[in-house]
């Protein structure tokens, strides 16, 4: 009897301290909620702690180089927790495996926003995984922040007010490698080379608008299934057709898949990737496992692609010095390359939203915080796009060639644009990362 | 004739009458069940429901008729894209009528394949079915129909609302849990009826021995090419449960580890009994669960972590093979039996405490 008396005793004490607080937060200067106390102004937030969840393929056969994005994350939320965290509330992270399958996605899913009550849904990896869910996720208005896909089904504001993409979306990318195509390789006859899905064909749908869809005629346009690995027949055909520059979409293991099944029929075109399909370090590693040593990353040497984020290589730039700091005293196990880069950024990204939402955000703030304030500075080349009409992040992406020896260099300035829009030139300047690396 | 009937209703009607107290029993202990606990375990509830249907189909097809299927992820696959294609575009249809639609679809399709499988005997007929696992969702079919199947990223498919009455409040993953309930009952009872009357002893007789069970005249082939539809309609009916439960029909959802996992169910629950695809539903549901849980609580570098799931639910099947070889419903009709054996009562006629290990306990 006594400890029903207890709880409830407790619960009152509890219920009359979240009143005052409130009284308090309400009478404070003039709606400024950025001093004042810590309250559970919504789920996943407490007085000390912020939970948030996401699902991402740990194993199968998404895992290569996208299993690191969610513990490079973490590294960084705990970089901001041993600094004091976010308003004082340390942040608890929360990824599950669902192995690129999305009816484990739905499911884990719903563990997150039911069971482990989470703030928000981050940094959810995938796009059939998460058209799977992210109905639900709206249904249940929860956050959905930072998919980590560049569909643009993500931008989406009257059906999924909740959904913010992060990343350029493929048609975006697409347009603005075209124009790289038409102003440094004109003349020249180009083909496609692309993933069967909304990866691909939103990249070729950018691509198109750029060159004119029938510059590039139907041979030239081949594409594959990622669960089947024998590829010689489209490169074959691409030969055939005699594209002497050739636009993969392509995620990484099929870029050395393409890379090798070309040399073997002594085909070497320019080749233009996604920035999903290009990293250096992925690559080369691909390359040597799939050509058993034989061949390494010298076959990347003229391959043009595309960044909106500072290319891991680059030491001198200081977000590259701030990341790869915490990387080694974090995660030193993974390697240092653009997925952990990646997943660090966008963990700065919400700790940039979190914090411009105010102390005591409540699901519904939080959302209109991220689509009304302007989020200063970030790791992207180009600026956040985020706003009530548009859920996209970076706008733009940087041409940059790779090097034989691996060294990358960018080309040009960085472009903006949208999937309807022209394309224009960003003018602002880089920033730099705040001095104790915490937004 | 009429001698026939009646002798017929005799032997059918106490047992369908105690298959249908047993699912009212079920019915009203679900019902309580699911107000108690949260939206998360109605969620989890549902989809044991769901296996459930689908592993009791292949028991009855493995277990009961000897017919090995490595294709009912498949199956479940036209079940689940016939009812997604008929939500396509916002249409509404009432539940019941898209169940009923992707039994059917299902049922036809499993008729085709039936015949092929009647043909086919222990490693062809695996081979031949596994075919079907690995073809039917292929994502090269979803992708080159995509306008019809939606590629890779698939047919999204709208909840189905509770209704009205049931309050604004009501959760709609308890709703759900309740339409999965519902149709697992009459899964059951349907398939229970089936089993006590002549086609159930006609599976077992075939599955035994096909040249004896043809010589007491039953038409052999005939037999199986029924198991396999009445499986596959089963799988059809999980496979549009399964697509109101994911919210998206896509060709990853449906790759052979789910037609393993029902094999998995079927062994570890128990081969041959519906309520051996309930215990081996209810593993597949919720020892995952608790393996991911047991290790996120470790500390251990990602590598190790991200696999110890997987090792961990590998580790109990083994184990649970090891120690129940028959899987969980053998164990417990071996307990149920030693208990007999101990203390009388022996309504199988077995000597006073002596146990039966082989004892040919009831098929339900």
């Amino acid at each position: 009897m006594k400890s029903v008396m207890g709880g409830n005793a407790l619960r009152i004490r509890a219920i009359a301290i979240v009143c005052l607080a409130g009284l308090l937060a309400a009478c404070g200067t003039s709606g400024d909620n950025s001093s004042g106390t810590n309250t559970a102004s919504a789920p996943g937030i407490t007085a000390t702690t912020i939970t948030i969840g996401s699902t991402q393929p740990l194993t199968g056969r998404a895992a290569p180089g996208y299993s690191e994005i969610s513990p490079s994350s973490n590294a960084y939320f705990n970089y901001v927790n041993d600094h004091g965290g976010i308003n004082g509330r340390k942040i608890t992270y929360y990824y599950y495996d669902d192995g690129y399958n999305p009816t484990n996605t739905a499911s884990l899913t719903r563990k997150l926003i039911l069971e482990d009550k989470v703030f928000a849904m981050f940094s959810a990896l995938g796009t059939p995984t998460h058209l799977a869910v992210v109905d639900y996720i709206n249904s249940q208005k929860v956050p959905d922040l930072f998919v980590s896909s560049g569909c643009n089904c993500w931008n989406d504001v009257s059906n999924h007010p909740y959904t913010f993409g992060w990343q350029p979306d493929y048609t975006i990318e697409g347009k603005i490698l075209g124009q790289y195509i038409q102003k440094s390789l004109g003349g020249k006859k180009v083909g496609y080379f692309y993933q069967n899905d909304e990866f691909g064909t939103d990249g070729v749908k950018g691509l198109d608008a750029q060159l004119g869809a029938s510059s590039v005629p139907d041979a030239s346009r081949q594409n594959y299934v990622p669960t089947n690995t024998n590829i010689g027949p489209q490169i074959a055909a691409l030969k055939a057709s005699g594209a002497e520059v050739v636009v993969s979409f392509s995620i990484p293991a099929f870029t050395a898949l393409a890379l090798l099944g070309a040399a073997k029929l002594g085909y070497h075109p320019i080749w233009v990737v996604s920035n999903v399909g290009s990293d250096v370090t992925t690559l080369t590693g691909l390359l040597k496992n799939f050509s058993k040593g034989a061949v390494g990353g010298a076959l990347l040497g003229g391959m043009v692609t595309d960044a909106y984020l500072p290319l891991t290589g680059d030491s001198a730039n200081p977000w590259i010095s701030l990341f790869k700091g915490i990387h080694d005293k974090y995660v030193s196990n993974l390697p240092w390359d653009a997925n952990v880069l990646y997943g660090m950024a966008q963990a700065y990204t919400f700790v940039q939203a979190m914090k411009a939402a105010g102390r005591n955000p409540t699901r519904a703030s939080f959302v209109k915080a991220l689509e009304t304030t302007k989020l200063n500075g970030g790791p992207g080349l180009a600026p956040y796009g985020y706003s009530s009409s548009n859920h996209l992040g970076f706008l733009g992406v940087q041409i940059y060639t790779i090097a034989a020896d691996g060294t990358q260099t960018t080309t040009g300035p960085v472009y903006t644009s949208s999937d309807s829009g022209p394309i224009s030139q960003y003018s602002g300047s880089a920033s730099t990362p705040p001095a104790n690396g915490i937004p | 004739m009429v001698a026939v009937q009646s002798r017929l209703d005799r032997l059918v009607r106490p047992t369908f009458g105690r298959h249908l107290l047993f699912a009212l029993g079920a019915a009203v202990v679900l019902l309580l069940l699911s107000s108690q606990i949260g939206a998360y375990d109605d969620y989890n509830l549902t989809a044991v429901a769901i296996f459930a249907v689908a592993a009791a189909g292949l028991n009855l097809l493995t277990g009961l008729n000897g017919q090995l299927s490595l294709g009912h992820g498949a199956l479940m696959a036209i079940g689940a894209y016939t009812a997604s294609l008929l939500l396509k575009d916002h249409h509404q249809f009432p539940v019941i009528v898209v169940l009923l639609a992707a039994v059917l679809s299902t049922g036809v399709i499993g008729i085709g394949f039936g015949y092929a499988a009647a043909r086919l005997r222990g490693p062809y007929l695996a081979g031949a079915t596994l075919t079907l696992a690995v073809a039917i969702p292929l994502p090269q079919v979803a992708t080159r129909y995509k306008s019809i199947f939606g590629g890779e990223s698939g047919l999204t498919v709208a909840p189905s609302s509770p209704p009205d009455w049931l309050g604004a409040d009501f959760p709609p993953e308890r709703w759900l849990a309740w339409i999965a309930f519902a149709a697992a009952i009459v899964t059951m009872v349907l398939l229970a009826n089936l089993l006590r009357g002549a086609p159930g002893r006609a599976f077992k007789a075939v599955r035994d021995n096909e040249a004896a069970a043809a010589l007491a005249g039953i038409n052999v082939a005939r037999t199986q090419v029924l198991a396999f539809v009445v499986s596959a309609a089963c799988a059809g009916l999980a496979g549009a449960l399964l697509a109101y439960w994911t919210g998206v029909t896509a060709p990853a959802g449906f790759t052979l580890a789910l037609s393993l996992q029902l094999i998995t169910a079927i062994v570890i629950g128990g081969l041959g009994s519906l309520a051996g695809a309930v215990w081996g539903s209810l593993v597949l549901v919720f020892v995952p669960l608790l393996t991911s849980g047991m290790a996120s609580r470790l500390s251990l570098p990602s590598s190790v972590a991200d696999n110890l799931p997987l090792a961990i639910y590998g580790g109990i099947l083994v184990i649970a093979m090891l120690v129940a070889p028959h899987g969980i419903q053998g164990a417990l009709r071996r307990i149920l039996a030693y208990g007999r054996a101990r203390w009388g009562n022996t309504p199988g006629g077995g000597q006073k405490g002596v146990v039966d290990w082989d004892d040919p306990a009831p098929d339900t």
